[in-house]
């Protein structure tokens, strides 16, 4: 038994931690969420060489052949900066490729994800907004062995940005994904602007949309879609909780520094307890998001009730973490200058996303009592 | 990261549950007298009481792992507990094990093991509650005698005890209020010594107060040297280490929870026949269970994250306080949503399930404020890991 992370592992924590600090501290996030793209197409070559993008991605198709708990590592640290890219969107949509592509079909995409040459993301939310594989409703219609997708995804991570999605659709009463070029006859991507302006999402049509037989993932189906929702349910959560303990620790930073009455204000207790409250809630929700990364890496059967779990608590916390920050900070925490206010809009994206806390409590008790 | 056990400790577990199999039939009746003193030889035959002790003075050398595992196993069969000497078991006998002199080992720590009698625990005063350190029972040294006056309160079970565990002021004027402060075993029935129970708010008596009038102690009770007590008492804390046994029972009432949820009609939406479903399938009562599984879980994981740390010999971090508090807050909200849950039948003493969850409702300011009230914890936690200033 052993529930500690590996040296390797805390190695990799480091040198993430020290790329984000060098090339992509808050200042730069505040530059680059100006910009049209939102991240840095330059940091995004460099993150592809240094081998993180393809960091779930087997060796065979260029990448490192990591695990979910070594991506929980490197997407901690990415929360905690806010870091622009499309890291997440990729990650997930190459794990839906892994596990439900042919071989054939990961040697086709896998390998420029892994170099991020290509960015991909996982298009599923629909205006129905059900997070559920059983909620798919977009239309593909047969057309000899291929099918014809018609209908709308909503919250496409990165989807401006994207070159390549993979599509979730329902034919009669299978579900299944294709993988879909931006470019093909058909596709047009909107961008919805989020208040969260170092996250971007889109809006994806799919008007008549011609997918090849080779390109329909051919073991997709129901019980697939739903592990890669929780593998993409688990790296949001990570990302989130490392962007969590980062509000938390910008807060109580403030709060040794700020003096009222004489004092750091972090010496009032109606301070300190709130803060206290706050890592009560980021340590054990991260307790449980390393034992779902666990049980994601070694497919137990107690992972989807873990998953849900660990989002639908991290989700409530980040949510209070980012109002009780900027409180916390009193006047200033109300103004652009300073950082909270990047928490607390990071926290409006997290919470509803992969399903909110709602959603995942529901789903945890459904689990249990079956 | 691995949850798999190694093929010793596995073995060990196996050991455990042929243990229980053999030993704790279902249906036993584990309020019978008979059966307990009959259990608590076979546990001690066994060396599975003061199991984390070493071997030379009777414990049972236990390792880490086998700790966790043979707790972990009782707990999910609500075994009775291993010995029945409370808090000789909890913190008098380490205590003793690491600052007692070798008679004192020899007199206490068998007794302890065996469960010969009880110990009591005199640590908090009327004006020393969360301060423990600011204690003010007097403690004056007359030659080969100690002379003890003065009062303490909650003391748990005080009035079954034959020792008492007490930490009394030698230096009236030290320097920092945690110098001067000694620790003394003394006998229950030593003249001048006075208990008084006090009635709880669930109508029964757990702790009490007891008054010292001119209580002479002999030198040679003393526990470490004078002025050491407030290390001894520290120390000996530190020694209730995991919260496994707590996060089972835990997970366990959870279980029951959802069992009395979907049979209480409280609140279940009212189905086309006319027959209410069960609360679990009300949206708040669900979801509030659901938290409640969110935090028994993670108490569990930083449990493990805690017991990680220990393993590799890496000093603990929250992880202990984090699961103090969390654990205050389900005790108190488990208690409170089954009696929610029974609707108006909620405050009836004997009413559901025999009024057993009533009795779990008005029984959690025992664990509570116990072992530290929550705001004590939160203090704890902003100072000594965030790094806030203390106040």
């Amino acid at each position: 038994m052993n529930f500690g992370f590996t040296e390797e592992q805390d190695l990799l924590r480091q040198e993430v931690r020290k790329f984000l600090d060098a090339h992509c501290p808050l200042e730069e996030v505040r530059k680059l969420m100006e910009t049209p793209d939102g991240f840095s197409r330059a940091l995004w070559k460099q993150l592809g060489e240094l081998g993180w993008v393809g960091l779930t991605i087997s060796e065979v198709h260029g990448g490192a052949g990591l695990g979910w708990v070594d991506l929980v590592v490197v997407l901690e640290e990415m929360g905690a900066t806010l870091f622009p890219s499309p890291f997440l969107a990729t990650t997930i949509a190459a794990a839906a490729i892994r596990e439900a592509g042919s071989a054939a079909q990961q040697a086709r995409w896998l390998p420029s994800l892994a170099d991020g040459s290509c960015i991909a993301s996982l298009a599923f939310l629909e205006p129905s907004d059900r997070w559920d594989a059983a909620d798919v409703a977009l239309a593909g219609r047969a057309q000899g062995k291929g099918v014809v997708l018609s209908g709308e995804k909503v919250q496409v991570l990165d989807a401006p940005s994207a070159d390549l999605f993979v599509v979730a659709f329902r034919s009669g009463d299978a579900v299944s994904l294709a993988v879909v070029e931006r470019s093909a006859a058909g596709v047009t991507v909107e961008a919805t602007p989020s208040i969260d302006q170092t996250r971007r999402v889109g809006r994806v049509r799919f008007e008549n949309v011609a997918v090849a037989a080779d390109a329909v993932l051919a073991d997709a189906n129901e019980a697939t879609l739903g592990r890669v929702l929780d593998l993409a349910t688990a790296a949001v959560t990570a990302e989130l909780l490392g962007a969590a303990g980062a509000a938390l620790q910008i807060t109580v930073n403030y709060t040794k520094e700020r003096k009222q009455f004489g004092s750091p204000i972090g010496r009032f207790q109606g301070v300190k307890h709130p803060l206290a409250e706050m890592l009560v809630d980021v340590e054990s929700a991260k307790s449980i998001l390393y034992y779902a990364a666990w049980c994601l890496d070694e497919r137990d059967p107690d992972a989807a009730r873990a998953v849900s779990l660990a989002k639908a608590y991290a989700s409530e916390a980040f949510a209070r973490i980012g109002v009780d920050s900027v409180q916390l900070h009193g006047g200033v925490g109300f103004t652009w200058e300073y950082d909270p206010h990047l928490y607390l809009k990071r926290s409006k994206w997290a919470r509803p996303a992969f399903g909110d806390s709602d959603f995942h409590y529901d789903r945890a008790i459904a689990i249990g009592e079956q | 990261m691995d949850f798999h056990f190694t093929p010793e400790e596995e073995a060990f577990r196996s050991e455990v549950r042929s243990f229980l199999d053999e030993n704790l039939p279902a249906g036993a009746n584990t309020s019978d007298p008979a059966f307990i003193a009959e259990w608590t030889r076979k546990v001690r035959a066994k060396r599975w009481v003061g199991f984390s002790w070493p071997k030379e003075v009777g414990g049972g050398g236990g390792s880490i792992m086998q700790q966790v595992i043979l707790k972990e196993e009782m707990a999910k069969r609500k075994a009775p507990p291993l010995g029945i000497c409370f808090m000789g078991l909890a913190w008098v006998g380490p205590a003793i094990i690491q600052y007692g002199t070798e008679a004192q080992k020899q007199r206490f720590i068998p007794d302890i093991l065996d469960g010969k009698y009880q110990w009591c625990t005199g640590y908090s005063e009327p004006g020393s509650g969360s301060d423990l350190a600011s204690l003010n029972c007097k403690c004056v040294r007359e030659g080969e005698e100690y002379v003890v006056n003065g009062q303490k309160i909650w003391t748990s079970i005080a009035m079954w005890s034959k020792w008492i565990i007490l930490l009394v002021r030698t230096d009236p004027t030290p320097v920092s209020k945690h110098d001067g402060i000694t620790c003394l075993l003394v006998p229950m029935d030593t003249p001048g010594i006075t208990v008084r129970p006090i009635k709880n708010m669930s109508g029964g008596s757990m702790f009490a107060e007891v008054f010292f009038d001119n209580v002479r102690v002999p030198v040679e009770n003393r526990l470490g040297e004078e002025g050491q007590g407030w290390q001894v008492t520290v120390s000996a804390l530190a020694h209730e280490r995991s919260s496994i046994a707590e996060v089972e029972g835990l997970r366990r009432k959870l279980e029951e929870l959802k069992e009395l949820a979907r049979k209480s009609r409280k609140n279940g939406p009212r189905q086309p026949s006319g027959i209410y479903s069960g609360a679990l399938e009300d949206d708040g009562i669900r979801r509030r269970i659901a938290r409640f599984e969110a935090k028994i879980e993670g108490m569990r994981f930083n449990g493990m994250r805690a017991l990680t740390k220990q393993l590799r010999g890496e000093p603990l971090g929250a992880e202990t306080s984090i699961n103090k508090l969390l654990r205050a807050e389900l005790e108190v909200a488990l208690g409170e949503i089954a009696l929610e849950m029974q609707g108006s039948a909620g405050h009836l003493e004997r009413e559901v399930d025999g009024g057993r969850w009533q009795r779990f409702a008005l029984s959690w300011p025992e664990v509570v404020i116990g072992g530290g009230t929550p705001n004590i914890q939160k203090n704890i936690i902003a100072e000594r890991v965030l790094g806030l200033p203390k106040d």
